[in-house]
C-alpha cells in the first residue's frame, strides 16, 4: 500500500447524512473483478443522469473542485454494505481523505485498507470546515501531526483530530495486514492445536 | 470467580489467538462464506503475493448476488456477471474451496445455505465478505461482514485483526400481538435506535419473545442488525438451536454431537454480565411496521401515515426528510394503506426461508394478485424451494399469480434482471431501502412477508391482520 503523505488539496463539500455504499458506488458496478477503474463511477446516480450526461449542480462536477483530495461529509457515512468498492472507487477518484463526524463501522475499516483516511471530528466542526470548503480551494491534512489547516472568513485556522495510533501508523507507513499476520503463524498454529483438542468438532466433517 | 462474561465475551475469548501491544487481537476465524462479488479481488491478491489458502475445508463458497432467477439451464446472460462466476468458481478449484454452483440443488444466498448445512454453529466465529453476515449470529455464532481486503485476509491466515466491540443488549419482553413477525421486531428495534444507534458494539438480542421465536425469525431479526449499525447480532444458543442443527450435513459427528452441545449451552451469558447499554421493548407496542422512506431507520407501524417534515425540529433530519419523501414520491400524512404498489418482491436472506414462504401462502391461499402489480418469490436456496414445492406452497403462489423463481439475491440487490423501473414502487421482504437500491428511482417500502402478500393481493400497501 502506498504511504500517507501530506495533503495540500481543495476539499469537496457534501452536507448530506447517511451516504451509503449503495449511493457511493451503485452495484451494476459491483461486477468487476477489478480494483481499479471505480473512481468515474462514484456517486453514479448523484452525477449523472439516465442518460449518462454530468448533472451540473453536483459538487464533484463543479471545476472548483476537480482534482480535490478530501471530501467533507455528513455523519454516518458509508453506511449499509460491505462492499470495498465503496472505497476502491473513492481511493480511484483521488480523495485520500474524509472528514465526518461519524462513519459505518465496515467501511471506516476498509478505508484504512486502502490508504484513506477517515478523520471523526464534532459535528459542530465539520460544519465549519464545510463552510470553508465552500469559501476556500486551501486545505492541509497532516496526519504525522494529526492537524487539518483551512481558511475561513479568510483566516487561516487549524483543527486538531483524534486517531487510533495503530492505525495511524499502518497509513504513514503503508503496512500489509496479511505479513504482519503471517509472522505470527507459530501463534495461529498453536491455537489451531488447542482448538482442535477442546472442540473437536470443527475440525471433524467437510462438505462435498 | 473469575468476572461474570456476555455471550460475546466468551465467544471473543475462545478466539483470541494472541493480543497485540496496540490494543487490537489477532481473532481465529472458524468460518468463512464467499461469494462471487466480493472475492475476486481478493484471490488475485494472494496470487500477486504467492500466498495461498490457509484452511480452505474452513471455507464455503456459492454464487448468489449475480445469477439470473429465471432460465439457469440458458447460464447467464450477462458478459459481466457471467466472468465474475467462473471466476470464483475456478478460484475455488485452484484453492480446493467447496463451491456450490448455480445448479446444485443446495446453492443459495450464502446466508441462507450456511445454516442450512449445519456450517453454521453456536460459538463459532463466521465472516463473510457481506454484511448480512450478522444473520448467523442467531445460532449464538459471532459472525460479521468484512471488507475485499480482509477476504484476503482470512483466506491467507484463517485470522483477523480486531479491536473489540461494546456490548449492547435489546431485550423484548411482553406478548407480541397475533400477525407480528421477527421482520416487526427489527424493523421497530432499528426504528428506536437509528441507523447508527448499534455503531460500534455488538447486539445481544433478549427476552421471552426472542427465546419464543424460531430460527427462522431469530435469523431475521439478526440479518438486519447491520441495519441498526452493529456489526454483529447475538442470541444465546438453546435447545431449539440444537435441534435445528442436528442431523445436517456438517452437524457434529455422532462421536462429538454431545460435546458439542454441552459447548454451546456454556455460552449464555452470564447472570450478572455488564453490557454498556441496554434497550428494553415492550411487544405489546409492535404492530406490522413499513418502511416510508429511504432508510431502515423511517419506519412507521401499517395504521400510521407519512410523517411530514414540518414536525421535525432537527434541520439536518427535516432536510434528509424532504429529500427521501421527494424520491419515494410521497406527500406527508398520506395514510400507509393509500399507498400504491406496483411491485412486490418476496425473498432475500432476510426473508427467504421456509417460513416467510409458508407465511406468503397462508395470505395468498385462494385469492388473486392484484391486476396491476408484478409479484415474485424468489426462494433463498434450492433447497427452500424444493421444501415450498414438496408441500405445494409453488401451487398456490401460481395460481394466485406469483412468479415462483430460482433461488438468489435477485432483487434485494437488483444486480441481475431482476431490478424496479424508475418510479416504480415495491413492497419488499428484503432489508434496505435506500435511494435506487432495488434499481435506480425505484421506490423500496420494506415490510414482513405477509405484509408484502397482502400488498400483492390489495395492490396497496395493507395491514396483514385483516386477511
Amino acid at each position: 500500500m502506498e504511504k500517507f503523505k501530506k495533503i495540500k488539496s481543495n476539499a469537496i463539500p457534501l452536507p448530506m447524512v447517511n451516504i451509503d455504499t449503495d449511493m457511493i458506488i451503485p452495484k451494476q458496478f459491483l461486477k468487476t473483478i477489478k480494483r481499479t477503474g471505480l473512481g468515474k463511477s462514484l456517486f453514479y446516480e448523484l452525477r449523472y443522469d439516465e442518460n449518462d450526461k454530468k448533472i451540473s449542480n453536483f459538487v464533484l462536477n463543479q471545476d472548483q473542485y476537480k482534482d480535490s483530495q478530501i471530501l467533507i461529509t455528513g455523519k454516518n457515512f458509508g453506511c449499509g454494505s460491505s462492499r470495498e468498492h465503496a472505497p476502491w472507487s473513492i481511493a480511484d477518484y483521488g480523495i485520500k481523505c474524509i472528514v465526518a463526524s461519524s462513519y459505518a463501522d465496515i467501511f471506516y475499516n476498509n478505508c484504512f485498507k486502502n490508504g484513506i483516511l477517515p478523520i471523526i471530528l464534532p459535528e459542530d466542526q465539520v460544519q465549519q470546515l464545510l463552510q470553508a470548503a465552500e469559501e476556500s480551494l486551501n486545505f492541509e491534512v497532516d496526519l504525522e501531526n494529526q492537524k487539518i489547516s483551512y481558511i475561513l472568513n479568510n483566516e487561516a485556522k487549524s483543527l486538531k483530530f483524534d486517531i487510533d495510533p495503530a492505525k495511524k501508523a499502518c497509513l504513514i507507513e503503508g503496512i500489509d495486514d496479511i505479513g504482519l499476520t503471517l509472522n505470527k503463524v507459530s501463534h495461529i498454529s498453536d491455537f489451531e492445536n488447542k482448538q482442535k483438542s477442546m472442540n473437536p468438532w470443527l475440525y471433524s466433517r467437510k462438505l462435498t | 470467580m473469575s468476572n461474570p462474561k456476555t455471550l460475546y465475551d466468551k465467544i471473543w475469548n475462545d478466539h483470541v489467538v494472541t493480543n497485540n501491544d496496540d490494543g487490537t487481537s489477532v481473532i481465529y476465524i472458524d468460518r468463512h462464506l464467499v461469494h462471487e462479488v466480493t472475492s475476486p479481488q481478493a484471490f488475485e491478491g494472494l496470487k500477486i503475493a504467492g500466498r495461498s489458502v490457509r484452511q480452505p475445508q474452513f471455507t464455503l463458497a456459492t454464487a448468489d448476488h449475480n445469477i439470473p432467477t429465471t432460465d439457469r439451464d440458458k447460464g447467464i446472460a450477462d458478459p459481466e456477471s457471467k466472468l465474475q462466476v467462473e471466476t470464483l468458481e475456478k478460484n475455488c478449484a485452484d484453492h480446493g474451496i467447496t463451491y456450490l454452483s448455480m445448479n446444485d440443488n443446495r446453492q443459495g444466498i450464502v446466508h441462507i445455505i450456511g445454516p442450512e448445512q449445519g456450517f453454521t454453529q453456536p460459538g463459532m466465529t463466521i465472516v463473510c465478505g457481506d454484511s448480512h453476515t450478522s444473520t448467523h449470529g442467531a445460532f449464538g455464532a459471532l459472525a460479521w461482514g468484512i471488507g475485499t481486503s480482509e477476504v484476503e485476509h482470512v483466506l491467507a491466515t484463517q485470522t483477523l485483526i480486531q479491536t473489540k466491540a461494546k456490548n449492547m443488549r435489546i431485550d423484548i419482553q411482553g406478548d407480541l400481538p397475533i400477525g407480528v413477525t421477527a421482520k416487526d421486531i427489527v424493523l421497530k428495534i432499528i426504528q428506536t435506535i437509528g441507523t447508527a444507534g448499534g455503531t460500534g458494539y455488538v447486539i445481544e438480542y433478549t427476552g421471552n419473545v426472542i427465546k419464543a421465536l424460531s430460527m427462522e425469525g431469530r435469523m431475521t431479526v439478526c440479518n438486519m442488525s447491520i441495519e441498526a449499525g452493529a456489526r454483529a447480532g447475538l442470541i444465546s444458543p438453546d435447545e431449539k438451536t440444537a435441534e435445528y442443527i442436528k442431523g445436517r450435513p456438517l452437524a457434529p459427528s455422532d462421536d462429538y454431537y454431545e460435546k458439542a452441545v454441552q459447548y454451546w449451552m456454556s455460552l449464555a451469558s452470564d447472570k450478572d454480565a455488564q453490557y454498556d447499554k441496554t434497550i428494553s421493548i415492550n411487544a405489546k407496542d409492535i404492530i406490522p411496521q413499513v418502511t416510508w422512506g429511504t432508510s431502515p431507520e423511517d419506519v412507521v407501524s401499517i395504521d400510521g401515515s407519512v410523517p411530514n417534515p414540518h414536525d421535525e425540529n432537527d434541520t439536518e433530519k427535516k432536510k434528509s426528510m424532504i429529500r427521501a419523501l421527494e424520491y419515494m414520491g410521497l406527500e406527508p400524512n398520506t395514510q400507509m394503506k393509500d399507498i400504491k404498489v406496483d411491485k412486490v418482491f418476496i425473498g432475500s436472506c432476510t426473508n427467504g426461508r421456509i417460513e416467510d414462504l409458508r407465511a406468503v401462502s397462508k395470505i395468498a391461499n385462494g385469492k388473486k394478485v392484484a391486476g396491476h402489480v408484478n409479484a415474485i418469490i424468489v426462494p433463498g436456496s434450492g433447497l427452500v424451494k424444493e421444501q415450498a414445492e414438496k408441500e405445494g406452497l409453488d401451487k398456490i403462489f401460481i395460481e394466485s399469480g406469483f412468479e415462483w423463481r430460482d433461488p438468489g439475491c435477485s432483487m434485494c440487490l437488483a444486480m441481475n434482471a431482476d431490478k424496479l423501473q424508475p418510479q416504480e414502487r415495491c413492497a419488499s421482504t428484503s432489508n434496505r431501502n435506500f435511494e435506487g437500491r432495488q434499481g435506480r428511482g425505484g421506490r423500496t417500502h420494506l415490510m414482513s412477508p405477509a405484509m408484502a402478500a397482502a400488498a400483492a393481493i390489495n395492490g396497496k400497501l395493507s395491514d396483514c391482520r385483516d386477511f
